[in-house]
């Protein structure tokens, strides 16, 4: 077992890989090299409950210190793989030593999308990944007043709803015409449009920031194409990431908006596989290969490779799902809603409880459920068992849910 | 600091004491307690730090929400009738002394 099992990327990904193996009775060696000075740690709380401060620092670790000398896991803190050598089969560190390995797994993440304007670099403006991050943007949210978030998607919301949690003037800033566009309908991105206006929130749609102003070095405003001036103390971007993988293309592997890796998450050298935000991967719920950014995907991404590595390679199938907090109301997603053709909608959005369900041709694809928890998981085992329910059906509320596999069953039999 | 019981399935017991505020799953995970997983950290998403509460105990646990009771019905091992999610659970002054049992598997 000389050289063991090296994970590059000490995320939630990386960390879990190394606690499945453990978990699984691996008992070589497993090296974990992470990038940033701290234990591995959860992200989701860092534009949730961290970040409103109702979350303490020393939860955020997913296990404290003294697990990783316990399990045998070489917890390599601050270090970066800079470079792959597949026929030593070694990773050189960027500190200039080399650990070998004899299973290499990229855990690699990814990091924010820098904002393209002038301005950018200011004092004052600010992204939202790392815990160190989150520090940062906790401390500024204490003297802030006015703070402007560039995008629309999950973290600028999240981060949005904490900061008018707290009192302060916030506007979101989203290019396209609506909230979330890349991962809800337009029925979601509605609802929580007027969620955000409801508690003060002011909601810019279709506007394309320009320039961030600034005085004494410091950014002041945000200036949009349409000339309008946002002011602010504090401005977040939250305008997606980009996935980690120059490590890999200068290890000639094939990249495509992630490392490209197969159903068994492998790379084309066999010794090598790619995880989590970084994995470029076919997905039979996206029909297509995608990219994943979860927690969902990372845990079960190790899952699937630890397994492997422990010799019962299964492909990945794992139903995909997600969650957001912002204000007191939870949106649970399964599945993956991309290109669907048809949506229907259960229960009445007036009740802030309702759940849309979207249909690739006749197959049911992806679910969104907001304060519908019974929704949520009928959906997963739905779309684990490949259910044929019908939108009919979904919009059907005497339908039950719960047992609409062997009712749609019974119905396309007769 | 109320001290909590991990039970496992083996019937090997830990008693960790656990900060006031602290949920019972974090109690575990931050005394890396075997048989808790937490995947999704405490958000009521992934059922994987199901318990048994002792029965002794149960009746005095603030009643279980929509949310977790949903989950609830996807916990790997059976579900049975003192079963909790232990991210549910905070730790209070009155709780020194729980016992849990962790179930065989989380997954």
């Amino acid at each position: 077992m000389a050289g063991g099992v090296v994970v590059a990327g000490a995320g939630q990904a990386g960390f879990q890989l190394a606690f499945s193996l453990r978990s699984r009775g691996y008992e070589g060696v497993i090296t974990l090299i992470g990038e940033e000075p701290h234990l591995p740690y959860q992200r989701p709380p860092l534009s949730k409950a961290f970040l409103a401060g109702k979350q303490e620092l020393r939860h955020l670790a997913l296990r404290p210190a003294p697990y990783y000398a316990s399990q045998r896991i070489d917890f390599m803190a601050g270090e970066t793989a800079a470079s792959i050598d597949r026929v030593a089969r070694r990773v050189t560190l960027a500190s200039g030593s080399a650990v070998p390995y004899e299973t290499l797994v990229l855990a690699l993440g990814a990091r924010v999308r820098p904002l393209p304007i002038p301005g950018a670099q200011l004092e004052g403006v600010c992204y939202l990944r790392s815990l160190d991050h989150a520090v940062a943007i906790r401390t500024r949210l204490q003297e802030a007043r006015a703070v402007v978030v560039i995008g629309g998607g999950f973290i600028g919301l999240e981060l949005g709803a904490v900061a008018r949690s707290q009192g302060k003037d916030v506007t979101v800033v989203e290019m396209q015409p609506r909230l979330m566009p890349r991962v809800v309908s337009p029925l979601i991105s509605d609802y929580y449009a007027k969620l955000h206006a409801s508690q003060g929130v002011q909601v810019k749609l279709s506007a394309m920031p320009v320039e961030i102003s600034a005085s004494n070095r410091r950014a002041n405003a945000l200036v949009l194409s349409d000339g309008e001036r946002i002011p602010a103390d504090l401005i977040v971007a939250g305008i997606g990431v980009l996935p980690n993988i120059a490590l890999a293309q200068d290890a000639g592997f094939e990249t495509a908006n992630g490392i490209v890796v197969n159903e068994y998450l492998r790379t084309d050298d066999p010794c090598i596989y790619a995880i989590g935000d970084c994995a470029a991967h076919p997905n039979p719920f996206a029909g297509t290969r995608v990219r994943i950014e979860s927690v969902q995907n990372a845990v079960d991404q190790a899952e699937c490779v630890a397994a492997a590595i422990c010799g019962q390679a299964r492909p990945y199938e794992d139903v995909p799902w997600f969650w957001t907090d912002q204000f007191d109301v939870k949106l649970q997603m399964a599945g993956l809603s991309g290109g669907y053709d048809r949506s229907v909608t259960r229960g009445d959005p007036e009740s802030r409880k309702f759940s849309v369900f979207y249909f690739r041709g006749e197959r049911l694809v992806a679910v969104d459920s907001i304060n519908r928890p019974a929704d949520h998981i009928a959906a997963r085992k739905l779309l684990a068992a490949r259910s044929r329910l019908t939108p009919e059906q979904a919009a059907d509320e005497s339908v039950d849910l719960k047992s609409a596999n062997q009712l749609s069953a019974t119905i396309n039999s007769q | 600091m109320p001290a909590i019981t991990y039970v496992s399935d083996s019937g090997a017991a830990h008693t960790v004491d656990v900060p006031v505020g602290d949920s019972v799953m974090e109690g575990a995970v931050q005394n890396s307690i075997d048989g808790i997983l937490a995947e999704c950290g405490g958000a009521r998403q992934c059922a994987t730090c199901h318990v048994y509460v002792d029965e002794t105990w149960f009746n005095r646990l603030e009643p279980i929400e929509e949310p977790e009771e949903e989950m609830l019905t996807v916990t790997a091992a059976p579900r049975k009738p003192h079963s909790r999610l232990s991210c549910q659970i905070p730790v209070t002054k009155a709780l020194d002394g729980l016992i849990v049992h962790l179930p065989p598997f989380q997954k």
